[in-house]
């Protein structure tokens, strides 16, 4: 049950210059100042999955800068799998176009970002996502997407699918281009592509309400996942060829409004992702700032014991600054939760004392000067027999 | 470096599928040191193909025969007529010898993004061939991509009234996959386990 980093090797990423690290526990917990590295060091990790990273950033941002950089960046990942080690490495291409990535996988390259994918799975939880329930529905739809596409990879080809389909028809409609065939062709993409990508976004908020409702979360209070978009509602209520249908239907019958409005007025794109506290159902629309940041952290702790239970291996948990906002009950409660979880977790905050309760536990790293330094304040944490 | 022929050679060499500045450095070099041997007879395959091959007038494939060799192999099933995208995906077809009919070469695939439209294609000896009679079945074997699965659906639109059966291969190309590149095995599977479009 375990996907474990062992070694990370930062080349020209971001402020490190060239750094290796070895994580020594299962958890660890990395502080310093603004700008000291913490976060970069976590978007690394997350770049070992395919995508964009925890900040969205493109490949161009992600090179050192300064007068004795190469311009080129690497990160590389030796991971412990039940399958034994591997190796996933990601950077610049050598020779081409500054905004793009390429994969190696145990050194050669992969056939595909799906042959990943396939064996490493990351989530994240960043400040920025504190705004996640005061901005608009893309953010969410986001961020739910990359939820279900730790559960099922072939997940995030289904939205990329549809996206192309849905660009596509939104050109030909801004261009009064009337070739109902060619129309057609489209909305048949759009349809089916949307119903899959619906349909593994509604087969993620249920397993996930059902591993948090066993308490996969506990002690930190769990939350209830909803799924707002009425393609899910239809296909709660019927066969999946009958929803393709009238989506179908539905997009066709729309060409004059959606030529107006210059999208699509009906969609998988349009889906949004509602939360709410299980106990006493407050929704996350309505909560305060700290009480959102607890319903996303259940969340993300379900999600995690879930893909564990569901793939054989839990994700790698980025939680960058996880405890602003977050009363000491709670802080406690996380603590208690990530140590009983199988997943493997990276943690960052200001001070070393945030982290203290998880000593013993815990690793503790001061990130600075493009460097990582074990803290003395946390003792060396003994291997657990049998843990990879 | 050597000057302006050399580099006009690699930078030409460079453009090809392929290849990029280092690989076609050390064709033009390992050419140059042999220009009897390897470039010259290069040269003159070049300049023969360039004059002799031509696209298909019935089928848009490249031949030096008009009619081309497929068109006019007599133990070829005239009633059974496979689409593609390009040439590149018949000679894959072709290589891994899966299909007993003809074919036609689209010449792309419908792309809202990319300004590909229905008349850039090359679709009217498609219907002319068929309007002629004798043509029972049209596969489409179209890249499992957005585009070519909305050409798929387009071009079945265009031919079902004219009253041939219209299948599209099966579902073991995966999203995005072209068919140039999938083994032989996948090729055969996907042809055989073709269904109605
Ligand atoms: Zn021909």
């Amino acid at each position: 049950m375990t996907l474990r980093l062992t070694r990370l090797t930062l080349t020209d990423f971001r402020n490190y210059r060239s750094l290796v690290w070895r994580p020594a526990a299962r958890i660890s917990a990395v502080f310093g100042p603004n700008g000291s590295g913490k976060t970069n060091l976590l978007e690394a990790v997350s770049l070992l999955v395919p995508g964009r990273g925890l900040r969205g950033a493109r490949s161009a941002e992600f090179a050192r800068r300064g007068p004795d950089a190469s311009g080129r960046w690497g990160v590389a990942g030796r991971f412990a799998t039940q399958a034994g080690p591997m190796e996933v490495g990601t950077g610049s291409v050598p020779d081409g176009t500054a905004d793009r990535r390429v994969f190696r996988l145990d050194g050669a390259a992969p056939r595909n970002q799906g042959e990943i994918a396939a064996r490493v799975a990351a989530v994240w939880l960043t400040p920025q996502m504190d705004r996640l329930f005061v901005e608009g529905t893309s953010g969410r739809r986001r961020f739910l997407d990359r939820l279900a596409w730790a559960l099922e990879p072939s997940h995030a080809r289904e939205v990329a699918a549809h996206d192309t389909a849905m660009a596509s028809r939104n050109r030909l409609l801004a261009e009064a281009r009337t070739d109902a065939a060619w129309l057609a062709g489209i909305e048949d993409a759009m349809a089916r592509h949307g119903v899959a990508a619906t349909a593994a976004r509604a087969g993620l908020v249920a397993r996930l309400n059902a591993v948090l409702e066993q308490g996969a979360a506990a002690p930190f209070p769990a939350a209830r996942l909803a799924l707002l978009c009425p393609i899910a509602e239809r296909l709660a209520a019927g066969p999946a060829l009958a929803v393709e249908d009238w989506l179908r239907e539905t997009l066709a019958a729309n060409r004059a409004r959606d030529a107006a409005a210059g999208s699509a007025t009906v969609g998988a794109h349009r889906a949004d992702m509602g939360l709410a506290d299980a106990e006493s159902g407050l929704t996350a629309a309505l909560a305060s700032t700290g009480q959102q940041k607890a319903l996303l952290i259940g969340l993300i702790l379900g999600h995690a014991a879930l893909i564990a239970e569901a793939r054989g291996f839990a994700p790698l948990l980025l939680l960058d600054e996880p405890c602003v906002h977050l009363d000491p009950e709670r802080r406690a409660a996380l603590f208690a939760a990530l140590a009983r979880l199988p997943a493997q977790a990276l943690l960052t905050g200001t001070d070393a004392e945030t982290f203290f309760p998880l000593r013993g536990v815990a690793e503790g790293l001061r990130a600075g000067g493009g460097e990582l330094r074990p803290d003395e304040g946390f003792p060396a944490v003994a291997p657990v027999p049998g843990a990879l | 470096m050597g000057g302006p022929e050399i580099e006009r050679l690699i930078g030409m060499l460079a453009r090809l599928p392929g290849f990029g500045p280092r690989s076609a450095r050390r064709a033009a070099l390992r050419m140059l040191q042999q220009p009897e041997a390897r470039m010259l007879p290069l040269a003159a395959a070049l300049n023969d193909a360039a004059r002799a091959v031509r696209p298909c007038r019935l089928c848009g494939n490249l031949d030096s025969r008009d009619p081309c060799s497929i068109c006019t192999d007599p133990h070829r099933d005239r009633s059974l007529i496979c689409v593609v995208e390009g040439v590149g995906d018949l000679w894959a077809l072709e290589r891994a010898s899966v299909h007993r009919g003809l074919y036609h070469v689209l010449g792309g695939t419908l792309s809202a993004l990319a300004g590909t439209a229905p008349e850039d294609l090359n679709l009217p000896p498609l219907l002319a061939r068929i309007e002629q009679g004798g043509v029972a079945e049209v596969i489409l074997a179209l890249g499992a991509t957005v585009d070519g699965a909305t050409t798929a659906h387009w071009l079945s639109e265009r031919l079902k009234p004219l009253g041939v059966t219209v299948t599209r291969v099966g579902q073991g190309v995966p999203i995005g996959g072209a068919l140039d590149v999938l083994d032989d095995g996948t090729l055969a599977a996907a042809l055989r386990a073709r269904r109605p479009a």
